[in-house]
């Protein structure tokens, strides 16, 4: 009797734990609300400044398309992936949430690494930031959400590693919600910089 | 069992059909942008026109399919929440873009000067 009220207790949520859960989980909406706000100021910047190229070459030049596709896809695939380890989660099997994380850690990664190497080939090429406020709003915009994914991918590694550690007790679950929001939402972020920046970049506009 | 269907309503979160759907329209969605912008097919007005449009109905889509919005029970405060982001979005963009394409249409850089120099500033 004791043994099934223990197995109830850890993996059924009471009624107090769901309220919990939710207000925890529109707290963590709220700030991602704030930080839309953030890249909402950047977005702006750079609508103001994306045609004072000082002189320098426009994005029209600069953009190599066929890497911003992969780097949407990239992205975008990355986040299919987290939602699977949220089904993975909520149908309690362990080793498919380490795995499907770690294919979006992998994913993210590669996307990253895109966008660093395209960073790299412009700063070479003499557009750096300091180059025009166009290149200086496009580092901005870009480089934010570069640094969120950043961290998405430090929380996914820590996430990782206490789901194999500790299992998925509640804590984990909880949190691994608020990680699959946070990265819909950098997948969301990414949709509008991808058509606002490079692809009316791309029509030079 | 009834605690169980209870706890699944409860925790919106979505199916496998869900995230499928999501990712497969999202993925149509952005490959349509694209295309449409490397072939020049339409006039460049009317594609900005169009890839804006596809790039919010992208949003809706993964709101719905990744983020479950709509399948928030009563009162729905994240949706308030959002509602008013989006406001202040679309008061920061369109805002700033229409203050300074107004200042940019009724200055010359000549008098952006005379006006900074007139202020004791100017560069």
């Amino acid at each position: 009797m004791s043994q099934n009220l223990s197995t109830e207790n850890s993996l059924q949520l009471s009624s107090q734990d769901l309220e919990k859960d939710s207000k925890i989980q529109f707290g963590f909406w709220v700030y991602i609300m704030t930080d839309c706000v953030l890249f909402a100021s950047l977005f702006a910047t750079y609508a103001v400044l994306h045609t004072s190229t000082f002189g320098g070459t426009s994005g029209q030049q600069l953009f190599n398309m066929h890497n911003v596709l992969a780097e949407t896809l990239l992205l975008l695939t990355s986040s299919f992936t987290c939602g699977l380890g949220i089904l993975a989660a909520r149908a309690k099997d362990k080793q498919k949430v380490i795995l499907w994380l770690l294919a979006t850690f992998l994913l993210g990664l590669a996307f990253l690494a895109l966008e660093l190497t395209e960073f790299r080939h412009l700063y070479v090429d003499g557009n750096g930031w300091t180059r025009s406020a166009f290149l200086s709003a496009f580092y901005t915009l870009v480089g934010t959400h570069g640094l969120h994914i950043t961290i998405g991918l430090i929380w996914i590694c820590t996430m990782a590693a206490r789901v194999y550690n500790a299992g998925l007790t509640k804590t984990n679950a909880r949190q691994l919600t608020l990680l699959s929001i946070f990265w819909h939402f950098l997948d969301i972020v990414w949709i509008f910089i991808f058509t606002i920046v490079y692809l009316m970049g791309a029509l030079g506009k | 069992m009834s605690k169980q269907s209870k706890v699944s309503t409860t925790t919106n979160e979505g199916t496998l059909g869900m995230y499928v759907s999501g990712f497969v329209l999202s993925i149509a969605l952005t490959l349509a942008a694209y295309t449409l912008v490397v072939k020049r097919t339409v006039s460049v007005n009317l594609t900005i026109f169009i890839i804006l449009t596809l790039a919010v109905i992208q949003f809706l889509v993964q709101m719905f399919f990744f983020l479950h919005l709509g399948r928030e029970t009563k009162p729905r405060w994240k949706l308030f929440v959002l509602i008013f982001m989006i406001t202040i979005v679309l008061i920061i963009v369109i805002g700033s873009i229409w203050i300074m394409n107004n200042l940019n249409y009724r200055m010359t850089p000549d008098q952006m000067n005379t006006y900074l120099n007139n202020q004791g500033g100017g560069f």
